[in-house]
């Protein structure tokens, strides 16, 4: 672009359009990821007409109903249908529940986004300060300890972590409750103390990734000239990572905090799931369990849908910290 | 690779890699010849205690059905390493069959397949998996399919930026004016090439579709009973999370040293492979 009058406007002007090309591609993404999730659930030979009648349904009875739930139509026209319906918040009827699956979502979420948002609260922190102590240390013992340890947690299954929990918490010390049953007039302590435990498991679960991905991006940082040359000025280790390098590794980290976080809706369904928790998890391994596809459709599509979202969230947070990004 | 030098990569392993390898080694073996091991017959009801504590008839205890969880344990291993194994050669093979055809095939070719593979690899896995088998169901080979389907595009980025790097090189110029052919090439030239780094990347698909495939029959949507894996086993008895029974501690404990052992092994492995 040719240099002129108003180049700071210029640039601002770039950096929005490379933002809008973003969320232009997941955008894109979704609806792909919608034609995939269509195509898996809906295109089957076994279809939800017979599914619902079982087995003795006469002809006449199947084929009434498939014109009612609309499986006669062309497989092009209903996915148009379907997604519309989506964006417009009417997910369609669930099977099994007779209700809108937008009513039983709604229940259901905030339920979820709280897990989430607590286990946020508690697991980011932790692992910046896990990853941070292990970079600065890199190759020292509590390094390597700490290496050996997120190692492990990765590969742990969230049943151990959510049995141990269990096991020790509720039924040795008899501190918490083994069931996340929160009250309807519940304050602020006893909701706390109901949540104690799914949020402990879910955070050793996203914390183990969060910790290694941050430690590596700031190694790959600590090995560049740029901070040879602070430690040569003899600044402290302290100041040359929160000035030099955090702002630096801002990019991979926040992708890191995005992937461990995209996990926590979707990825709770065990802990949910053991600890009773009324969560969108729950109710999508519920919608397996009884194919009911139309609520299967609607959570998978709001899992991808969150997932995209942090990416993009992510990603543009990247390119507001770092300035070379912007010139790609 | 010469099996020399395989054992001289294994003497430079570190004490967590010595670790990883032992226990790699340990359940490797017992998912060989495990079932030949068990003490009583697998689906027999040997105890009339249910949950019975560790003794030495029992020496991991009884199940809620008063069954020998060692018994039970041995079977179940070889169901989780079984699948698992086959589950990762699986989603392996074809993602980086993918990756060569889209690294040597025409700009379209490789514009559509990342396109597509993009495309999954924006579902969750869990969701993805869930979503398959609300579709076809579970027995054991679409268990099989379904984890390989969920992994394949992962394995697919990795092993499709290995080839495109390879694919510049000199060694692979030559070849190309030699007039080789393209699949000669890809399984030949590079290929070999490729073949550390998804070592590595197999091991992990490995943890991954263990975990995928406990969770899943821990939620009852996985291996079907009669037969049941590990993760099946920690299901069926988490009535006695109240009392502590080894029956479901054992279970849990035995995917965490399979999982826990893989990945410590596959970090120990020498560094300059992996990049």
């Amino acid at each position: 672009m040719a240099a002129s009058p108003d180049a700071p406007n210029n640039g601002g002007r770039r950096l929005a359009l490379m933002i809008l090309g973003r969320i232009g591609a997941s955008f894109v993404t979704l609806i792909l990821v919608a034609l995939v999730v269509f195509v898996i659930s809906s295109l089957l030979p076994g279809d939800a007409a017979q599914e619902a009648l079982g087995q003795s349904a006469t002809a006449e009875q199947i084929a009434a109903l498939r014109q009612e739930m609309g499986l006669d139509r062309p497989a092009y026209e209903r996915f148009a249908t379907w997604a519309w319906g989506m964006v417009g918040g009417d997910a369609g009827q669930s099977l099994v529940a007779n209700m809108p699956v937008g009513d039983i979502i709604s229940e259901r979420l905030p339920n979820s986004l709280l897990l989430a948002a607590l286990t946020t609260l508690v697991a980011v922190p932790l692992a910046l300060g896990i990853g941070i102590a292990s970079a600065m240390n890199r190759d020292g013992r509590l390094d390597r300890a700490l290496n050996i340890v997120t190692l492990s947690m990765v590969a742990l299954p969230e049943f151990l972590v959510a049995t141990l929990a269990v096991l020790v918490f509720s039924v040795q010390l008899q501190w918490l409750p083994s069931i996340a049953l929160v009250p309807e007039e519940a304050g602020v302590a006893e909701l706390l103390k109901a949540l104690a435990m799914p949020v402990a498991a879910l955070a050793v679960v996203v914390m183990a990734q969060m910790a290694r991905m941050t430690r590596a991006a700031i190694i790959d940082q600590l090995d560049r000239p740029y901070v040879e040359m602070a430690v040569l000025k003899g600044f402290s280790a302290r100041r040359i990572i929160i000035t030099h390098v955090l702002p630096n590794s801002v990019g991979p980290i926040f992708n890191a905090i995005a992937l461990s976080l995209s996990y926590l809706l979707g990825g709770a369904i065990i802990v949910e799931t053991i600890f009773n928790y009324p969560g969108l998890a729950s109710l999508m391994v519920n919608a397996v369990t009884s194919r009911d596809m139309p609520l299967l459709q609607a959570c998978a599509m709001i899992f991808c849908a969150v997932y995209l979202a942090l990416m993009l969230i992510a990603d543009v947070a990247a390119i507001l910290a770092n300035p070379r990004l912007r010139n790609q | 690779m010469s099996v020399g030098r395989f054992l001289r990569s294994l003497r430079g392993l570190s004490l967590s890699g010595r670790i990883g390898l032992g226990l790699v080694l340990f359940w490797g073996v017992v998912a060989l010849v495990g079932p030949m091991l068990a003490p009583h017959p697998v689906g027999a009801f040997v105890d009339r205690d249910v949950f019975g504590g560790y003794s030495s008839r029992f020496p991991l205890g009884s199940d809620y059905l008063g069954r020998d969880v060692l018994s039970r344990l041995l079977s179940g291993a070889r169901y989780t390493v079984g699948l698992g194994a086959s589950a990762a050669i699986a989603a392996c093979m074809v993602g980086t069959g993918l990756a060569l055809v889209a690294a040597l095939g025409s700009r379209w070719t490789d514009e559509l397949l990342s396109r597509f593979m993009d495309t999954l690899l924006s579902i969750p896995s869990k969701i993805l998996a869930l979503v398959l088998i609300a579709a076809f169901g579970s027995s054991l080979l679409l268990l099989m399919v379904i984890a390989a389907f969920t992994y394949v595009p992962g394995n697919y980025r990795i092993a499709r930026a290995l080839a495109v790097n390879l694919n510049q090189t000199d060694f692979v110029v030559a070849a190309r004016a030699r007039g080789e052919r393209a699949t000669h090439i890809a399984l030949f030239e590079i290929l070999p090439n490729m073949i550390h780094p998804l070592l590595a990347d197999f091991g992990l698909r490995f943890v991954f579709i263990v975990l995928l495939l406990s969770a899943l029959s821990f939620l009852g949507l996985g291996v079907q009973p009669p037969a049941a894996d590990l993760g099946s086993l920690v299901r069926e008895n988490i009535s006695g999370i109240v009392e502590g029974a080894p029956a479901i501690l054992m279970p849990a404990l035995a995917i965490a040293t399979l999982t826990v052992g893989v990945n410590l092994l596959i970090d120990a492995l020498p560094r300059a492979g992996r990049r």
